[in-house]
């Protein structure tokens, strides 16, 4: 097993299907009464969070505790952070206190590989800057495989602000290693040049999302990530939402089997329409759900062996 | 401490029989089903009939034993009864002696464990550990009225104050020795219970 999990690239298939295996598993706990197992008594776990988060980080924090991990919540605000202190510094206090993982998210893409550097411990990268957010990308994968019994071979639309989303990068790196077809959506301005051949070569790319929509089992609407942004992309919000936007009539456009993603937090009526987000093809609040399991797998792989 | 599990380590004695240091043959296919069909004949003496009871196999080899067990009680007596898994590998003490555990599949019948005897079934008893760790696993999912073992062989060597309620056949062993347990179910079609290695 592999000791950190900075990019969904560390992942080769087996590994990457060794944790959806493993997430399925811990899945099965949540009907139980008892939702807690022995199996990480004594660890450390820290959540480092450079970054404002809700879902990711209460996450980790359920997924360790689950696992009897010992949790300790670090925010930059509230801490020495706010004072000055860098990022490596507050690297060797956590190795001084003995932590076994640390789960870091940073506004800086590159800083969980850094960190990896100056810690012994594990580390686990809960999104860094515009670059990668594999967790997700795994729960992501696992949903679509508990909902549609397979990812190889199926036909993923990635629509919206790929520029600006790690979720995009991590989830076109996993779900290419696992035999899915995925194809980018989005204005021109918000696809990087040469993205595709960038990241993995069988990635398409298209600025027409009605005529990707029919051919479709997953569609995976990305967030506007108007705080990343410091020029214009696009005219208005109004006329992104009109072309790329996922409502109602364009939802009728895809099969009959196909599901709805999107990572949260949601701009509703920007890039997903509310009865779009709470149809039943939405499969956005099961998706907070696996995103413990999946996370309980990776903190399980990743630290419940020998050190 | 290692963690000793019959379908551990690969065979290094010889084939050769004889030898002190070859393979012995504990059971052969026939001699394996008949001690099911016994073992089978004794839960449903020792339960009165089997009622309210729930077999749960730890796998690898436990699962398929859990099975066989359920459908010789059905074939003697007509009676179904629930037959699940539970894996233990996240309730190991010995998780961090060695790299990280592939897990297995548990699967809790569909009316709980709640007020139920419940039959843990596994392939050999060993150290007891496992066993232990299945007791623990247990009461997170549960609370069963009672908790029997059944094992198709015990080896002797237990580390903790666990014993069986049914065991298929007691194999007095040296430690360094090895029982190989092997079902149709999991080993390619071959039903054996095999002693190998240990000092000449």
């Amino acid at each position: 097993m592999i000791k950190h999990l900075r990019s969904a690239a560390d992942l080769d298939a087996d590994t990457a299907t060794l944790i959806l295996d493993t997430a399925a598993e811990m899945a099965a706990l949540a009907g139980r009464e008892v939702k807690k197992l022995p199996t990480l008594r004594g660890r450390t776990v820290v959540n480092l969070f450079y970054e404002d988060s809700t879902r990711t980080r209460i996450s980790f924090e359920a997924a360790a505790k689950r696992l009897s991990a010992d949790v300790i919540n670090f925010s930059a605000k509230g801490s020495s952070v706010s004072k000055g202190e860098s990022l490596k510094d507050t690297a060797l206090t956590l190795q001084a206190m003995g932590a076994d993982a640390v789960v870091i998210r940073h506004p800086a893409s590159g800083a969980p590989h850094r960190l990896a550097s100056w810690v012994d411990g594990s580390v686990i990268n809960a999104g860094d800057g515009t670059h990668e957010h594999p967790t997700q990308a795994l729960l992501d994968a696992y949903t679509m495989r508990s909902r549609l019994g397979r990812i190889d071979g199926l036909k993923v639309a990635i629509v919206g602000d790929v520029l600006h989303s790690r979720v995009a990068r991590s989830n076109v790196l996993l779900l290419t290693t696992l035999g899915a077809q995925v194809t980018l959506v989005g204005p021109p301005t918000l696809i990087p040049i040469d993205v595709a051949a960038a990241l993995s070569p069988g990635t398409k790319v298209s600025y027409d999302l009605d005529s990707v929509l029919p051919a479709t089992d997953v569609v995976m609407m990305l967030r506007v990530q108007t705080e990343r942004m410091q020029d214009s992309y696009f005219p208005s919000a109004r006329e992104y939402s009109r072309r790329y936007g996922l409502d109602a009539p364009r939802m009728r456009k895809l099969p009959e089997h196909a599901i709805v993603m999107h990572p949260g937090p949601m701009n509703r009526g920007m890039e997903i329409a509310p009865e779009v987000a709470d149809s039943s093809r939405s499969t956005i609040v099961e998706q907070v759900a696996n995103g413990v399991s999946a996370r309980m797998a990776v903190l399980y792989l990743l630290l419940g062996g020998k050190a | 401490m290692a963690y000793p599990r019959a379908d551990t380590g690969s065979p290094t004695g010889s084939r050769a029989t004889g030898a002190a240091t070859g393979t012995k043959i504990i059971l052969s296919g026939s001699d394996l089903q008949r001690v099911v069909d016994r073992i089978a004949h004794q839960i449903l003496e020792k339960t009165s009939g089997a009622t309210g009871t729930v077999l749960l196999g730890i796998p690898t080899r436990g699962v398929p034993l859990a099975r066989r067990l359920a459908s010789r009680i059905h074939a003697f007596e007509g009676i179904d009864i629930p037959v699940g898994a539970l894996d233990i590998t996240l309730y190991r003490d010995d998780l961090r002696l060695h790299a990280t555990r592939a897990l297995g599949k548990t699967d809790i019948p569909g009316d709980g464990l709640d007020g139920r005897r419940v039959i843990l079934v596994d392939d050999v008893l060993f150290s007891g550990r496992t066993v232990r760790a299945a007791l623990d696993a247990l009461s997170d999912v549960g609370r069963p009225s009672s908790v029997q073992l059944a094992v198709l062989v015990d080896r002797g060597h237990r580390e903790l104050p666990i014993r069986a309620d049914y065991v298929g056949k007691n194999i007095p062993t040296a430690l360094a020795e090895k029982v190989k347990v092997s079902l149709a179910e999991t080993d390619d079609g071959v039903d054996e219970v095999k002693l190998y290695g240990g000092a000449a």
